[in-house]
């Protein structure tokens, strides 16, 4: 039942929100339902810790440890940028725009609601239907502020992505002949993983190209990540939280799930594949991190880059490099959140978007300055916070497995990358500028709160990974093959 | 399963005007004639789902034609009408990222590749409809795509990705007759929601910068 009400918590809300009660009354139902969501995914996730599955209502809904990983992040994650936007979004459509005030937190949870079903929907088939909803329903929120940046970014976003589905869609269609010819009744993954040795892998193959490709699109992984630091720098910051923090991931699990189902096969490895297009991802977003002059891209490219080191965790194969994508993922999706909102926050402060126009935030606004510092550290991967620990988690996996040179190439990538987004916040926080003097606008009190709400997980999982997290990340590692 | 011969020879003849509707997209310069081959495209999806259903005997298939009969033919023009404003549909393509010839050159390499593609699967299971559906599937998706990467306006990049979607039908047709209803009531709400999504957007995007021509929308990118 506790499946069921995760899904149904974001479409009352999101029904509630289209009532026309005035702009105060959709955000904090909003709210309400996020928490709620919240609430019961980790309720699943701490089962799903203890027993390694969740089934219920029938054979539609199942949820698994790598599933109640995604799952908690999205719900998580869902519960934050919702808290922001009540702030955020108030303060950027402040003149008389009830109604798109009213339209934002509609699609704003039926995004949630798409995002959450993909780890909860037993149907292989169905889980596509939800990863292709997450796309058509984000556009307009990734347009919400209506220039022309924003539906130029709107515009690649769609068409790119749903290409990508669409070719995903033909492996699906290939990969459900295959269990066909196996003699596989119900499409699921669990399913696919029992039958994949009796796939004939002339089917099987193609099928994983084809979704790695389909899916490779929406996930941002070089070279088919070009619309992705356009979305993920012009949708508003709440958005971008979801978009980059949990969206990617929800479709990253999908690829993730493909992983045993090819192992399984006779004379297929997929391995090759994900550490050679993580890799070319790492390489390309750190490049690009380097020559970066707005701080949303900025943290858009590292997105990128931590899709790609997150596919050679999965790639290098072993139960410790699982481990490490399993926390790695983790860290991610709660560090890049808070980047998005940090940089939601300094957006409000100083009303660009250009790193070199941001000069001495420390003075202007400590506030936006300080977590600007923090989620720079956090994702970047300086310790104490989590992403330093997996990816040691991961290197040591490598070198255990004998992966010399890859993991000297992710290594220094790694280091390159994060110089690169310290030099760039550095110079936003204490570098000297034009901006002494200025008064900062006041932040709205919402977003003040997200920040502190949303660092605390951030500290936490760093210093100190508590006994059901450990469980969970062991579960969704033995997912994964590993 | 034994096909009568005469299904097998005119579900041959749909596939290959099916690619040739496909050409015809990457082809024109009217937009409104890529809505209309887009449509006749899409009609012809609907003959081979019913061919097939006839030789297979499958109800599946005539609900996947019905579907598609009714969506694409009637729902999503409609649509596409009511939220793109109609001067767009007169305007005509002058600037294109490639010329005609060398597109319908990209168009054959295009084609041969679908083959090459198709041919280990092929191999492996011998489903004889699959032998005409999957290679021209394939190549419509192709083709798509291709449309997509050298049209500049807004509707006829649209149609370019209904396209690819139409090829993935084409050759989901033969390899999964039997495709979970569930499946397809989904995919039936999933087009006309990209449709309605896509042509919203270029509503706006109109109303917002004047055009439509999203090819020439570049002010997002790295120097």
């Amino acid at each position: 039942m506790e499946l069921a009400g995760i899904l149904i918590a974001p479409l009352l809300a999101s029904g509630f929100s289209l009532l026309p009660c005035g702009r105060r009354f959709a955000p904090p139902v909003t709210l309400l339902a996020s928490v709620a969501a919240l609430a019961l995914a980790v309720s699943v996730a701490l089962e799903a810790a203890a027993t390694g599955h969740v089934a219920a209502s029938g054979e539609w809904l199942t949820c698994d440890g790598l599933g109640a990983l995604v799952l908690v992040l999205v719900a998580l994650v869902g519960f934050t940028a919702a808290l922001f936007s009540w702030g955020y979004i108030g303060e950027s459509v402040k003149h008389g725009r009830q109604k798109s005030t009213r339209l934002y937190y509609t699609l704003y949870n039926l995004f949630v609601l798409s995002m959450l079903a993909v780890p909860l929907l037993a149907n292989v088939a169905l889980m596509w239907i939800a990863v292709e909803l997450t796309t058509l329903i984000s556009a307009f929120l990734v347009g919400f502020e209506d220039t022309p940046e924003a539906l130029e970014a709107a515009w690649k976003y769609v068409v790119l992505t749903t290409l990508g589905a669409v070719l995903a869609l033909l492996g699906f269609l290939i990969l459900y002949w295959g269990s066909r010819v196996a003699g596989l009744e119900p499409f699921t993954w669990q399913g696919l993983v029992e039958a994949a040795p009796r796939m004939p892998p002339a089917l099987l193959w193609p099928a994983f190209l084809f979704i790695l490709v389909g899916f490779g699109t929406k996930v941002g992984l070089v070279p088919m990540h070009t619309w992705l630091p356009d979305a993920h720098s012009q949708a508003p910051a709440s958005i971008c939280a979801l978009l980059s923090g949990v969206e990617t991931t929800t479709v990253l699990y999908v690829i993730l799930r493909l992983f045993p189902v090819i192992g399984g096969a006779p004379g297929l490895d997929a391995r090759p594949w994900f550490v050679g297009f993580g890799l070319i991802s790492v390489a390309v977003a750190t490049l690009l991190l380097i020559y970066v002059r707005d701080f949303k891209r900025m943290f858009a490219f590292s997105t990128v880059e931590h899709m790609g080191i997150i596919l050679v965790a999965a790639g290098l194969g072993g139960a410790g490099a699982h481990l490490g994508a399993a926390y790695q993922i983790t860290g991610h999706a709660i560090a890049k959140s808070f980047c998005f909102f940090a940089a939601g926050v300094t957006v409000l402060t100083v009303g660009t978007q250009e790193i070199a126009a941001v000069r001495g935030l420390a003075r202007t606004s400590p506030i936006a300055a300080a977590a600007l510092l923090i989620g720079g550290f956090a994702i970047a991967g300086a310790p104490p916070f989590a992403i330093f620990v997996s990816e040691l988690v991961i290197f040591k996996a490598g070198l255990a497995g004998g992966q010399y040179a890859v993991i000297a190439i992710l290594a220094a990538l790694v280091v390159i990358a994060f110089c690169a987004v310290m030099l760039h916040i550095n110079r936003m926080v204490f570098g000297a500028g034009a901006q002494d003097g200025k008064r900062a606008a006041a932040l709205p009190r919402s977003c003040k709160l997200t920040l502190v709400l949303a660092v605390i997980p951030l500290v936490i999982i760093g210093l100190y990974v508590p006994a059901p997290l450990q469980e969970l990340l062991k579960a969704a590692a033995a997912a994964m093959g590993g | 399963m034994n096909s009568p011969p005469i299904l097998f020879a005119l579900d041959a003849l749909t596939g290959a005007l099916f690619l040739l509707t496909a050409i015809g997209v990457v082809a024109t310069r009217q937009v409104l004639a890529s809505l209309q081959l887009f449509i006749l495209q899409s009609a012809l999806l609907t003959l081979s789902a019913i061919l097939l259903g006839l030789a297979e005997d499958s109800v599946h298939l005539f609900a996947v034609a019905a579907i598609t009969i009714a969506t694409k033919t009637l729902l999503i023009p409609w649509l596409l009408r009511r939220t793109v404003n109609a001067e767009v549909y007169r305007t005509r393509e002058i600037e294109r990222v490639l010329n005609i010839p060398s597109s319908l050159l990209i168009t054959a390499v295009l084609i041969v590749l679908a083959y090459v593609v198709a041919s280990p699967l092929l191999n492996a299971v011998g489903v004889p409809f699959a032998q005409i559906n999957l290679p021209l599937g394939i190549a419509a998706m192709f083709l798509g795509a291709f449309t997509i990467a050298v049209r500049r306006e807004a509707v006829p990049q649209l149609l370019g990705l209904l396209a690819v979607e139409n090829g993935v039908f084409f050759a989901g047709v033969a390899i999964v007759p039997n495709l979970p209803v569930i499946a397809e009531l989904a995919a039936a709400v999933d087009v006309p929601v990209v449709a309605l999504v896509v042509g919203m957007l270029t509503r706006r995007i109109h109303a917002r910068l004047g055009t439509t021509a999203v090819g020439q929308l570049a002010s997002l990118r790295e120097e």
